[in-house]
Order: C-alpha cells, then structure tokens, then sequence
C-alpha cells in the first residue's frame, strides 16, 4: 500500500518537473531553430543591406530597418493605449467597483481577451479605418495608428487581467492602515495599493506590450503594409510593415533555403530578442524592487 | 534525475526532426494519385473558377474526387514540387528557378493554358478619373506621379494599393505596368504602395477610399466600383477591360491562367484537363468573368 503510494507519487513529481524543464527546452529548441535557419542570412547577404531602408524580397532588397521600426511604431502607440486604459480599468475594477459590476466587468473584460484577432481586423478595415481616414483626414485608414489602436485593444485584456490579480493580492491591513491614518480613497490608492502592487503591474505592462509585438493577423489586415521607414512621430499616421506582418505574408510562398527564407528566419530571430530584452528588463526591475523591500524589511 | 532530461531532450528532438523531415510529406501525395483523387492547388486568382470546375466535373464524374485549395502560385508550384499535388494552378508562368527545382526532385512540370485573365485598375465610383495611360499608371506605382490632378482629377494624394509580393498578380503587374514588359527595367513599387494581403482588401479599401488605385483580376471587381479604360501608349485608343477586348488583344493588361502538373497527364488528371479546355468548362470560365481560351489555342 504504502509502496504503490510512493510510486504514485514519484511518477507524479517527475511529471510536473518534467513540465517545468520542458518550458526551458521549448524555448531553447526554437531560438536554436531560429538561429540554425536564420544565421545562413550573414553569408548570403551584406550587412548594409539588411540595413538598408528598401524591403523587396522578390528582387533582392532585403532591408529590414522600415520592417523594424514599423513593430516598434505600432507597439508604443498599442502600449499608449494599453497601458493607461488596461491599469485604470484594473483599478477600477479592483479599488473602486462595487462587487456586483466587478462580477459583471471582469468576465466581460476576459471575454474581450478571447476575441480572436482576425476578427478585430475585419473590424478594423470595414469600421475603424474609414471612420479615422475621414475623422483625421489622412490619405488612407489603414496606417500605424489604425493599427495601434486595435492592438491596444487587444492588450488592454491582458493588462488587466494580470494588474488587477496583483492589485488584488495586496493585503487588505495596508488600505486599513491608511484609511486609519485618514487618506482619501485616491491617496490609499496612488500612495499605498498602487506601489506595492508595482511589480505585478510592471508585469502586466509587459505581458500587454508582448501580447502587442508578436500580434500578427490585425497588423497585416489594418496597417498598409507599406515598408517604409518611419522615422519620425508622423509616420504613425502614414502606413507601415511590421516585422510579424512580413512573416506571415511572406512564410508561405518563399522557397525553402532560399536567401529570402532565411532573411524571414533571422526577422524571427530579432523578434525573439527583442521580447526575451523586455522581459529581461521588466524581471530585473522587478527583482530589484523586491530585493529592496527585503533589505527595508530585514 | 541527469538520465530524465536526458531522456526527455532526446525525446523532444525526436519528435522536433520528425515533424521537420521532408519526407513525410511526399509520400501522401504519390498515394493520392493513384486513387480516383485529384489534389489541385495554387493561384488564387484561379482557385474559383477551379472550385466551379471541380464541382461541375464531380457531378457529371461521382467516381472521381477533386480537392482544390488556394495560396498562391508560388505555393501550388512548391507543392507540384513536393509531389504534394496532381496539378498546380498558377497565375503566371513557371520560373526557370522552380524547372530547376523540380527536375532535381525528379518532377517534370508540364503547362497547359486554361483560361485567360485581365488584371482591371479600378478606383472608387467617386473619382472622376476614368482613363490613363499605362506609362502613367507605371508613374503612378513607381512614385513619380502621386496626385489625381497630375492625370486630370481632383486635387487629392493618390493612394497606391497593390497585392503582396507573393501574389502572381502582383509580379505580373510589376514587369506587364511598372516595368512596362522590359526585362532590364529595374523600376521597383514605390515604397509607401500598400500592400494587401487578399483581393478582398484591395476591394474594401477602394470601395471607401477616393484617393485609393488599385488592381485586381478582372473576374473579382465588382460591379460597385469603376474600372479605368487603358491606353498602351499617350494617343493610342483607351479600352476597358472586358471579354471581348481581351480577347482581341487591344486591353494590355491581360495574361494566359495555367495549370501544371508533373509530366503528361495520365488517366483521370488527362480527362480531367481534356475537360477543361471544352467548350462546356470554358464556359464556366466566361461565367465567372475570365477568359475562356480559344480551342485552338490550348495545348
């Protein structure tokens, strides 16, 4: 009996490790594909002209600088949408709702999460893209901020989802503490709730700018795709080519082990790099902030 | 506990060669063909028309099975490759690249013409402009010219909508408009054109847009938006696309559709084809406004 019991539990315990090193594995195999398929990109063309500012892969013009600053033009403004609406939401919901319209606004607010994107997109191009080419009175709709826009709205639900659990988990003796020293509702909130979830909100911030990077099917359905460079603060309303957009445009129809497939593979590979920096950043600040309360604490 | 992720690593990388490996893939495809099964796919330009034939011919053939799928020219000439299908579709003709490819995978591409096509200009009902030049159209795509009142419209920005480069339509446009048929031609889309990923995105933002131009086979315009009648040269006569004027020659921007497959046709992929070219397929193909090829014509 107590033998089967061990057994039980020994299989068990390998599993769930098993499940926690295979997150490590996965990640591991598919940078290590990435970089197996995307590094031939060095031998096959010359820097300057991946760094050129000309994206035409059918004839050779391989500058991925316009591909590059189109996803970082889309995902700050998403993260100027996201973030201000995702973390005023969450304080609402968590802070300032009574409990009958947080039960209501907060499966409202996952079911928004599970929208799928292609279908934000067929919104995006029959609604919202002719209501700002006429409102702003721009060329075309379909440009980086139609863009922006939408994927902000896809990140809100992730942002607060993540924000408000950590705004959640906040005890309940800090806000006690302060209305006992007599601090209106906004003071407890901004002085006291706020920062000690700081590191939980950081996190959604960052899952919401990640959830904006990688999203693919609305970019390519709203944004234009024209690769151009966009270089100054007006190029969010003239069109743009992110990086995920010319994968998913481009991965089906280009020959295997062509210069082009593997220009595609190193455009994953910087997209990788560039989340893995992000949550780099937000875990070390993170860890900072954390070692810092423990040292104030000990 | 070292032997368990050893194991699972040599797990993983099992399966992760596994599902890369080529050669799973091809083995489907011979299977197929020698079943009362044919796999057709490719431009979709084509996917259509060959979605009508494929219903037509099954219901006069119950034994015989077609399945037919998009993706693109490029794609349905990959998968010939691959000896994922029977017969590929395309839009354009086959690259020398991909003949090359082929053949060192042991597949001999083979081209019938089924059908032709004429890529239409089309801008929004709202735009007064109803006819140009190609050499204008040329300057408009390659940056030159970038306002409506530069070809006689209205004071507006022109904005340039094109397929993505992976559509046979779009290559066809670059060398027959931009390029204007010279091969040394190394005239490029100007970079701010946008690129739509389907017809149907194209179509959606002329239908809104006055100051969009954009292209699209002539069977997908609808009849909601305007066509522009195309001159080859500055005092030449300007014609609108239609059956007729393709089939004429005098509208310039018109193409032969094919189909590929590997080797002569066989057995029901032959009859099949043979079909096709009838009178009965081609005029399916004038239904659905392409161009049905002239017997003769046809090889």
């Amino acid at each position: 009996m107590e033998k089967s019991l061990n057994w039980h539990e020994f299989v068990i315990t390998r599993l769930i490790k098993a499940s926690g090193y295979s997150a490590i594995l996965f990640v591991a195999l598919i940078f290590f594909f990435l970089v197996r398929e995307g590094l031939p990109t060095f031998a096959e063309t010359s820097l300057s002209s991946l760094l050129s500012i000309r994206w035409y892969p059918i004839e050779d013009h391989f500058g991925i600088l316009p591909l590059l600053t189109g996803s970082l033009i889309v995902t700050i403004g998403a993260a100027l949408v996201a973030v201000p609406f995702g973390i005023g939401t969450a304080v609402y919901i968590s802070e300032i709702a009574p409990r009958w319209m947080r039960e209501i606004l907060k499966p409202l607010v996952e079911l928004l999460g599970g929208l799928p994107s292609v279908v934000l997109g067929f919104l995006g191009i029959l609604l919202l893209s002719p209501f700002i080419r006429v409102f702003l009175d721009l060329p075309t709709g379909l440009t980086a901020f139609t863009g922006s826009l939408l994927l902000g709205g896809i990140a809100v639900p992730t942002v607060v989802s993540v924000a408000e659990d950590a705004l959640d988990a906040v005890p309940r003796a800090y806000r006690e503490g302060a209305w006992a020293l007599g601090a209106t509702q906004w003071q407890t909130i901004w002085r006291v709730t706020f920062p000690a979830a700081r590191s939980g909100v950081l996190t959604a911030v960052m899952l919401g700018v990640g959830r904006a990077i990688g999203e693919t099917m609305t970019v390519m359905m709203v944004t234009g795709n024209a690769p151009v460079l966009a270089t100054k603060l007006g190029s969010l309303f003239s069109p743009v080519r992110t990086m995920t957009a010319t994968i998913a445009a481009e991965m089906g129809e280009v020959a295997n082990g062509s210069t082009h497939y593997h220009v595609l593979f190193f455009i994953g590979m910087v997209l990788f790099l560039i989340s893995l920096g992000v949550n780099i950043a937000a875990s070390s600040v993170v860890f900072r902030t954390k070692k810092r309360a423990e040292r104030i604490l000990s | 506990m070292n032997r368990f992720i050893l194991n699972a690593i040599i797990i993983f990388v099992f399966l992760f060669s596994a599902s890369c490996g080529p050669t799973s893939s091809s083995q489907v495809g011979a299977s197929n063909s020698s079943a009362n099964y044919i796999e057709n796919k490719g431009s979709d330009t084509i996917v259509n028309l060959a979605l009508a034939w494929a219903e037509k011919y099954q219901a006069e053939h119950p034994e015989v099975r077609i399945s037919v799928t998009g993706g693109g020219s490029g794609t349905g000439i990959a998968s010939l490759i691959n000896k994922t299908v029977d017969i590929a579709n395309a839009s354009r003709q086959i690259k020398e690249e991909e003949v090359a490819e082929a053949k060192s995978n042991g597949v001999e591409p083979v081209e019938h013409i089924i059908a032709r096509d004429a890529i239409a200009v089309i801008v929004n009902p709202e735009n007064p402009v109803s006819q140009l030049t190609l050499k204008q159209i040329s300057d408009i795509y390659s940056g030159k010219i970038s306002n409506w009142s530069e070809v006689g419209g209205e004071d507006r920005p022109i904005v340039r909508l094109s397929r993505e480069t992976n559509s046979g339509t779009h290559v066809y446009f670059l060398e027959t408009v931009l390029r204007l048929g010279n091969k040394d031609d190394k005239t490029l889309f100007s970079m701010d054109t946008l690129l739509l990923p389907s017809s149907e995105g194209i179509v959606a933002e002329v239908r809104q847009n006055p100051n969009a131009l954009g292209y699209d086979g002539l069977g997908y315009v609808p009849k909601d938006l305007k066509m522009i009648a195309i001159a080859k040269e500055a005092g030449g006569a300007y014609v609108l696309p239609s059956i007729a004027t393709v089939n004429d020659k005098s509208y310039p921007i018109a193409r032969d559709l094919y189909m590929y497959t590997n080797g002569e046709p066989t057995g029901i992929v032959k009859t099949y084809l043979d079909w096709i070219v009838s009178s009965e397929a081609q005029q399916i193909v004038a239904d659905l406004g392409f161009v049905p090829v002239s017997p003769d014509s046809s090889s």
